[in-house]
């Protein structure tokens, strides 16, 4: 979470996205990563893999994440160049998950409502501010704990028990 | 102030007189879990972190259960990530092939976890032990590898939901009804990032077995845990098994809940979950005409020896209808032994089923059993969203082992009543 600010086109989905959806189980053991990207959520929507660019947000309604706890949900997600999830509600574990591995999420009702697929979203990560560049309008997400804003500022969970235990 | 038992276990864990809901806490944890899956991720990570050892070598668990016996070569390659790190920071409780099972259904049997005690593990159904009164929460594999390298982990204190049951539970009503018609009513993020506790005449009824069923599936609602506070049964199923010190709390009977929901389950139908999700349930008789290809009786949910012996009973002296495949999982080498030791493999290969070593296996879509295109399954598991099983265009239905023992006779969804 290094980027204080992202920038994407919006992937639209509606709520209830599970972790399977996201990458299935039959892709989980794929040692290698960038291989195992190329299946991201395809089946949700088999077109994501080929259409996603670096930068594009994925935006969800309530409780994007849910399911499995597998943290290749974010990561493939990441891993695939997406630089954000803005959605009204995230299962818990994904909400952790996102966090620990750097990827950033924000809940906004107001933004999810406004976003179409294919809009400009511009996102302010240390702030939450969520600027929609198509609709010109802008959206303040709910602000992170600040126990929470430390591991992001420490670079995430590795760095943060890095910092922790001394290690150089 | 009156506290829920889940804010009495992690204050206690905190090292705090008490915690509240919403408060961030940091907590000891008394075991960490990883499986052949999470435990690569938590492999890479925890190499990452600059440490040289885990925190506390029994106080972790790994667990081979997913894709084992290895599936296929990169199955083969990830088991061996494991089993390295296992033996390179000297792991006690490792668990592999043939020595295993499930790890919801293997640690509450060997007594890895008590009540009281504070779990985390790099799996979702890892709020099982909720079941004997512990607090257990799945986290990702950094999470777990953080947890192993510093023996403590962060958590928000949940809100908790009480459940009341009511009334007595007919003859072939088990936890898994219960849950499924709990998840029903107030649907996939019902519960999200709440504790639910289990409460009830119904609930004391249960066997510890039904408890745990009910608790894996709490995070089915979105739960961050489930637990039913421990009684005489918790305290007869948890003494042979765990042979250290163990605190058991109760909730204040004034604590305070976010919400309490009360049912009268007399009378309720054995419950079953349409697809794509575990809050689609209804009463069997209204299933409709359904017709399936196979069942499936094991998983972390239902793999219990109380769960096969249902389905034997069911079984035995029938045979499986010609259109479906039964397939059924026993969770652990345990239930495997004393399952074939009371002659329950006889009743299901006798019936035309196929009985497989402990395994996650179809649950996850992972093998030894998998849905074709348009595929259909009665399914004993805790998920039936698209693909899970198989082939995005096949269906999952949940149900209990009774039910899904019935179905394989009738070869179309159907309660028990309408075997026998
Ligand atoms: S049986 Fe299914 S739900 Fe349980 S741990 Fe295995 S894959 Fe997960």
């Amino acid at each position: 979470m290094a980027e204080m600010q992202v920038h994407g086109r919006v992937f639209r989905y509606g709520k209830d996205v599970n972790t399977d959806l996201i990458i299935p189980a039959r892709y989980l053991n794929i040692i290698d990563v960038k291989e195992q990207a190329t299946h991201t959520m395809e089946d949700l929507d088999p077109e994501f893999p080929r259409k996603v660019r670096p930068g594009d947000i994925v935006v969800a309604e309530e409780n994007y994440g849910c399911g499995s706890s597998r943290e290749e949900a974010p990561l493939m997600l990441k891993t695939c160049g997406v630089s954000a999830v803005v959605a009204k509600s995230f299962a818990r574990i994904f909400f952790r998950n996102a966090i620990n591995i750097g990827l950033p999420v924000f809940e906004s009702a107001a933004a999810v409502d406004a976003a179409q697929a294919g809009d400009e979203l511009e996102i302010d990560t240390a702030s939450g501010l969520i600027r929609n560049l198509t609709k010109g309008q802008t959206y303040q997400a709910a602000p992170l704990p600040e126990f929470i804003q430390g591991i992001i500022r420490a670079g995430g969970l590795v760095e943060y028990v890095r910092a922790r235990v001394g290690a150089k | 102030m009156p506290r829920t038992i889940t804010e009495k276990i992690l204050a206690a864990h905190a090292g705090r007189d008490a915690v509240k809901p919403g408060d961030i806490i940091t907590v000891k944890v008394d075991l960490v879990l990883v499986n052949d899956i999470t435990g690569l991720i938590a492999d890479r990570e925890f190499r990452k972190m600059g440490v040289t050892k885990v925190f506390d070598p029994t106080k972790i668990a790994i667990v081979l259960d997913h894709f084992v016996p290895a599936k296929d070569m990169a199955s083969a390659e990830q088991s061996r990530i494991s089993r390295r790190f296992a033996q390179e920071f000297g792991i006690v409780n490792f668990y592999d092939v043939g020595r295993a099972g499930i790890e919801h259904a293997l640690l509450p049997e060997q007594g890895l976890v008590a009540p009281g005690e504070l779990i985390i593990g790099a799996d979702s159904h890892t709020v099982t032990y909720g079941g004997i009164g512990a607090f257990s929460t799945g986290v990702g594999g950094t999470d777990a590898a953080a947890a192993m390298a510093l023996g403590e982990t962060w958590l928000r204190v949940p809100e908790t939901l009480k459940f009341v049951f009511q009334g007595k539970l007919g003859k072939w009503i088990t936890g898994k009804d219960l849950v499924l018609y709990t998840i029903g009513q107030i649907g996939v993020e019902g519960a999200r990032y709440k504790a639910m506790e289990f409460t009830g005449e119904a609930i004391q009824d249960l066997s510890v077995e039904g408890r745990l069923t009910m608790c894996n599936m709490a995070i089915e609602a979105g739960g961050k845990s489930g637990i039913v506070p421990p009684d005489e049964k918790t305290l007869e199923y948890v003494r042979p098994r765990v042979r250290r010190e163990f605190k058991v709390y109760q909730s204040d009977p004034d604590a305070r809940y976010e919400q309490v929901f009360e049912w009268d389950v007399t009378g309720l139908e054995p419950q079953v979950s349409l697809p794509h999700l575990p809050s689609n349930a209804v009463p069997v008789s209204k299933v409709g005409d359904v017709k399936i290809d196979q069942s499936v009786i094991g998983s972390c949910t239902n793999g219990r020896i109380e769960d096969l012996r249902v389905a034997a009973a069911i079984l035995k002296g029938q045979r499986v209808h010609p259109d479906v495949r039964l397939i059924v999982i026993p969770a652990t080498q345990d239930v495997y032994k004393q399952a074939m030791h009371e002659g329950l493999f006889d009743v299901f290969v006798d019936a035309g089923g196929a009985v497989s070593a402990p395994t996650c296996g179809p649950c996850l879509g992972g093998y030894m059993g998998i849905l074709a295109a348009g595929e259909r399954a009665i399914s004993t598991t805790n998920r039936n969203f698209v693909g899970r099983m198989g082939d995005r265009s096949s269906e999952v239905y949940l149900a209990s082992p009774a039910v899904a023992a019935a179905s394989a006779i009738a070869g179309r969804i159907v309660g028990p009543e309408e075997v026998l």
